[in-house]
């Protein structure tokens, strides 16, 4: 294989890792502190929606990813709103908000752009363009290095900056911060939080928050920052899930999860990349063998088949003070 | 309290005013719904004592706990700390009034470190790279002040029982805490563990710190208080000196009534052997439990198992009793082979006649949200007098043997549709107890049959143990209560890390050498010393 294919496919999974990335470092806030969150998904589509559709009014990307943040704030606050406040199922809630989401998006768009639930296509200052970083393109002829600074590293649009960023910035405040030895403490044990004096609700309100926060950057990014410009209906197509499924491979760990949704990342791009592959004149490959990888991947480790993880140990159930 | 001549304390004395007591509850009301947890109490506990709190489960000692500790707020009623009316609506009110709590159930983060779970919530700025560093120079003047030595890098999930209850007090400690309130704080711990703990109690009594202990166990009241207040159903029923009273007075006071302490049995008449178990081997995740274990069990006679918890007492239990499979060894039940193999099922089991009292009633012996009826006939639902026409099960059968059941085991409240969750620890004992017994087995294993179970309950379960042993029954009894054992057993055999480590007749033996036995030591061998 060239070095110049390897490029191009690092490439893509760069761009394909970075919304699986964000919402799987949500989950991971969300998670941490005992909120069990399969409505991932849900928000990172809401999101999608509304950043696509404030920025297509707007004509900027930076409306939008407001408009996005904020719907998946709000979903995020309905989430643990159910969770906390009320102590109710999460994985129920998690699915009601998948459903609200994927239903709402269609029909609002539908409503309100009469284009099949599409937004119109975003153009110019109302998509995130990709940064060239300073040489690039003078560098751009040097071999290896060349390709690597000016098409790998140089030319991705700011949130896939944000993405990678947000892995040492999550360790940091997971491992090295009061916030985050708190936010992990109650996901283990919400009554040694409670019985130290710090409030569990509020700790776990902010790490639902950080969810939506996350999500709603992932979801922005799909419409605002990809080669789709623009909302499409159930844009998603299970990334949250898959997010999910890397957040367990990666045993709920930041560092893991950057590995984990490059894996997945990889995958995809592969996938798109090549359509039927020869398998050394033996047999065929199919494209939808291809396409179908990371999701079958996903199976396999839901199900158990890659290590065992724990999940933490509180995760999924509501505090509530003995009796 | 009279010889202390500690110079601060004269010091006091000498003011006109006398010291302001440590805690002074006034008139502390609580209701949970209908149930009226605790009724208009009052308690003073001096400074610098040990006070101890005694009462059956469901007597209020806790609910008062965690209305001092900001957990629960009082309906009604003062709370004042060293005389000062204090309004307490969280924990962390009670922790600024120097209140430390270690809880039964440790509030401990077992994931992480010693370190970072004692400042937990105590840090000292947003980064918590100062506030370990600092936490760290405390810990160790701590632990040198008061033997409270745990390693700070540990994690708290690898550490016994004994040393994450170290980790509570320091957690208390740390938080400057001048009251310290432990509840049931022995029930996890060893003999030696124990008597570390009150060495460590009465090190911080003499540094000044006032006590309060919650426990059920009399003899720990009397070897480390110096007061005692009694409760009895959610009232403070008295207050004594422990100088003053005894064993079997707090007994009365905490039940109502007089209360037997000792099990009151004749010498067992051990007949053949009813089951033989030969080099019994069990692995769990590639750790030996079990070490070729050997034994015999004789009709008419109570076989206690003792030992730390964790030595492959459950194991035994549980591969006989039909919920473990075995990798090597044999069992016999009246010189028939029993089978032991991952196809092994307790249901075949209690039909021959080998009940099971499994350590867990709430994970194993009982459904808890399932009614009383229900629960007691499981394991046996489908004998033949359970049976309705069509394979369907005959329910008013099952409700005429529960009522039975309960009035013969005096099940409290005698409500067959009641959940078993909604029944107290001894009640819930006494459901799979009557199960059990009623069934008439030959063989009956009992895990842990008092297990927070209240003193007049723990008397009526002992009696039946020793009745079912005089109809010549073989009872094979683990618990980790050493004085259980003493006075329940006939024969005692120790376990300590997979093996036996020594088997002795009840009656002459005693606690010590239980003990050493306990910890692997044998004091009979000469290589041990």
């Amino acid at each position: 294989m060239d070095i110049d294919v390897i490029i191009q496919l690092l490439d893509s999974t760069m761009r394909l890792s970075t919304p699986l990335l964000l919402a799987c470092l949500a989950g991971l806030f969300s998670e941490r502190a005992g909120i069990f969150d399969i409505g991932l998904e849900g928000k990172m589509l809401g999101a999608a929606f509304m950043a696509g559709a404030v920025a297509a009014v707007t004509g900027s990307a930076w409306i939008g990813l407001l408009a996005g943040v904020g719907t998946s704030l709000f979903l995020a606050l309905i989430h643990g709103f159910a969770s906390i406040t009320l102590k109710g199922n999460q994985l129920i809630s998690g699915v009601a908000i998948n459903f609200f989401a994927s239903g709402m998006t269609a029909l609002i768009g539908q409503n309100w752009f009469r284009q099949g639930g599409q937004t119109p296509a975003l153009r110019g200052d109302a998509r995130f363009q990709s940064l060239d970083w300073p040489g690039a393109s003078a560098l751009a002829d040097v071999p290896l290095i060349g390709p690597i600074y000016s098409d790998l590293i140089s030319g991705h649009n700011l949130l896939v900056y944000v993405a990678f960023l947000a892995v040492p910035a999550t360790w940091w405040v997971l491992y090295r911060t009061r916030f985050g030895l708190r936010l992990r403490a109650v996901g283990e044990n919400p009554g040694a939080v409670d019985t130290a004096g710090v409030s569990v609700i509020r700790l776990r309100y902010s790490a639902v928050l950080i969810c939506g926060l996350l999500c709603g950057v992932a979801g922005a990014y799909l419409s605002l920052g990809t080669s789709a410009a623009g909302f499409v209906k159930d844009m998603t197509a299970g990334k949250g899930f898959i997010a999910l499924a890397a957040l367990i491979f990666a045993k709920w760990k930041p560092w893991n999860a950057l590995w984990a949704c490059l894996l997945f990342g990889l995958l995809e791009a592969i996938g798109n990349k090549y359509q039927n592959i020869d398998f050394f004149g033996l047999f065929i490959v199919p494209v939808q063998f291809m396409q179908a990888l990371p999701y079958i991947l996903t199976v396999v480790i839901l199900a158990g088949f890659v290590g065992k993880a724990i999940p933490p140990k509180a995760g999924g159930v509501p505090y509530t003070k003995e009796r | 309290m009279s010889d202390v001549t500690d110079t601060t304390l004269q010091g006091r004395a000498a003011a006109p005013a006398p010291v302001a007591p440590a805690i002074e509850l006034t008139g502390i009301s609580k209701s949970f719904g209908p149930v009226q947890a605790n009724k208009d109490i009052s308690l003073t506990v001096a400074k610098g004592a040990i006070h101890g709190i005694v009462g059956e489960n469901g007597a209020g000692k806790s609910t008062l706990m965690s209305i001092l500790y900001g957990f629960y707020h009082a309906d009604s009623g003062d709370i004042r700390i060293n005389g000062d009316l204090k309004h307490i609506t969280g924990s962390q009110d009670a922790i600024d009034a120097g209140i430390g709590m270690v809880h039964q159930h440790f509030m401990l983060v077992q994931p992480f470190t010693v370190l970072e779970n004692v400042v937990l919530g105590a840090e000292d700025g947003a980064l918590l790279k100062p506030s370990l560093a600092k936490a760290r120079g405390i810990l160790q003047d701590l632990a040198h002040e008061y033997e409270l030595e745990v390693d700070p890098d540990a994690i708290v999930g690898d550490l016994s029982v004994g040393l994450q209850q170290r980790v509570e007090i320091l957690k208390a400690l740390y938080r400057q805490a001048e009251i310290l309130i432990l509840d049931e704080p022995t029930g996890v711990l060893t003999p030696a563990e124990a008597d570390h703990l009150f060495r460590i109690l009465r090190n911080l009594k003499d540094q000044g710190k006032t006590i309060i202990l919650i426990t059920h166990k009399l003899r720990e009241i009397m070897a480390v208080t110096d007061t005692v207040s009694v409760m009895r159903r959610g009232e403070m029923t008295a207050t004594v000196p422990t100088a003053e009273t005894n064993p079997s007075a707090l007994a009365e006071l905490m039940v109502g009534r007089r209360v037997l302490l000792r099990v009151d049995k004749t010498p067992a008449q051990p007949g053949e052997t009813i089951m033989s178990v030969r080099d019994l081997d069990v692995r769990a995740n590639g750790v030996a439990k079990l070490k070729s274990i050997s034994l015999d069990l004789k009709a008419g006679e109570i076989l206690g198992v003792a030992g730390v918890a964790g030595n492959g007492q459950s194991e035994l239990l549980e591969v006989l009793g039909g919920t473990r499979a075995a990798q090597g060894g044999e069992v016999r039940f009246r010189g028939d082979p029993i089978d032991i193999t991952p196809s092994a099922n307790s249901a075949k089991r209690r039909r021959r006649g080998i009940g099971h009292v499994p350590e867990d009633r709430h994970r194993k012996g009982l459904v808890m949200p399932f009614k009383t009826w229900e629960n007691t006939n499981f394991g046996y639902h489908n004998a033949e007098q359970f049976r309705g026409p069509m394979g369907l099960a005959n329910q008013a059968a099952m409700m005429e043997d529960a009522r039975g059941k309960i009035e013969r085991f005096d099940i409290r409240p005698p409500d067959p549709y009641l959940k078993a969750a909604n029944f107290s620890g001894g009640n819930q004992q006494k459901i799979v107890l009557a199960r059990e017994i009623e069934a008439n087995p030959d063989v009956l294993l009992v895990g842990q049959p008092t297990r927070g179970v209240d003193i007049g309950a723990i008397e009526f379960i002992h009696q039946q143990i020793v009745a079912l042993r005089d109809a010549g029954k073989a009872i094979l009894l683990v618990s980790v209560e050493l004085e259980e054992i003493l006075g329940l057993s006939d024969r005692v055999i120790v376990m300590f890390d997979g093996t036996i480590s020594g088997e002795r007749i009840t009656s002459e033996t005693n606690e010590q050498e239980l003990g050493l036995l306990m910890a692997g030591v044998d004091p009979n061998s000469e290589q041990s010393a």
